[in-house]
């Protein structure tokens, strides 16, 4: 288990954040980033520009970083529920890890606190069950 | 060359999870597995990042404009109610199961990571069935 690349990358997702909030006055939150780009909202040429840098690193880490993109966890029936679940949940809550989780959390948000500690602990049980139920396989 | 910063924030997030490993979903089930063979590691990437937006977010704040001059659009809703603990709690199953949140998700789908392209696909349906925009 590695210490220093999740700090680093940790860094450079704050400092992504204070990017968005310096130039264009956005919270980077990729649930709102995403779903206002798909379902209309304001901000689009931020949240298309920004989508666009996401995208592009997807594109490159596939070919010079291909193992920092792991396996799947669970049979594609249940990842394709639980991309329904987080899509839901990511909108009724207004957020996701990144708006709740980072930005918010940094903004001593009371919404956003009590965001991430329910969906860490919904998160831990989730796995716990599946471990407990003997997992996928 | 407006949105370049954008472009510049949306690669430097994307290197971010790449590397801090956020972008593998058996880390993140590792990281969740407090009772099991837990990893915390992960745990450095939100602390990393918060300590850097806490900083940059008090300097923004206090001008209360971007480096252009505009206004911030930063969210105003205060209360917790039902909806965000709902959603919240619906996000964390989610989570849970396919080790994926929305922007790791989106870097390994554009990486062309098949379970992150059913993953996403579903995603943005759940969002249609929430319906409401999102913050």
């Amino acid at each position: 288990m590695s210490v220093v690349t999740p700090l680093i990358g940790g860094f450079l997702i704050g400092l992504s954040a204070s990017i968005a909030l310096a130039f264009d006055g956005r919270i980077a939150g990729i649930s709102g980033v995403l779903g206002r780009l798909v379902f209309g909202g304001d901000g689009r040429g931020f949240r298309l520009a920004f989508v666009a840098g996401l995208v592009a690193v997807g594109v490159i880490a596939a070919e010079i970083a291909p193992s920092a993109l792991g396996a799947r966890i669970a049979p594609l029936p249940v990842i394709a529920v639980a991309g329904v679940l987080v899509g839901w949940g990511t909108r009724a809550a207004n957020g996701c890890t990144s708006g709740h989780g980072v930005c918010g959390v940094a903004r001593l948000s009371p919404r956003s606190i009590v965001a991430v500690i329910t969906f860490m602990l919904t998160g831990a049980a989730t796995v716990a069950i599946v471990r407990l139920a003997g997992g996928w396989s | 060359m407006k949105r370049a910063p954008a472009f510049v924030a949306g690669a430097i997030f994307g290197l971010g999870l790449v590397l801090s490993g956020m972008t593998n979903p058996s880390r993140i089930a590792a990281f969740l597995d407090v009772g099991g063979a837990w990893d915390p590691s992960l745990a450095l990437v939100m602390i990393g990042a918060i300590g850097v937006f806490a900083i940059a977010y008090r300097v923004i704040a206090r001008r209360a404009r971007t480096l252009g001059g505009e206004a911030l659009h930063l969210p105003t809703t205060r209360y917790v109610d039902g909806s965000l603990l709902a959603g919240a709690a619906v996000f964390g199953v989610g989570w849970g199961l396919a080790g994926y949140c929305p922007g790791p998700a989106l870097v390994s789908a554009a990486a062309g990571a098949l379970p992150a392209i059913v993953f996403v696909a579903a995603m943005i349906a759940g969002m249609a069935i929430a319906g409401k925009r999102p913050g």
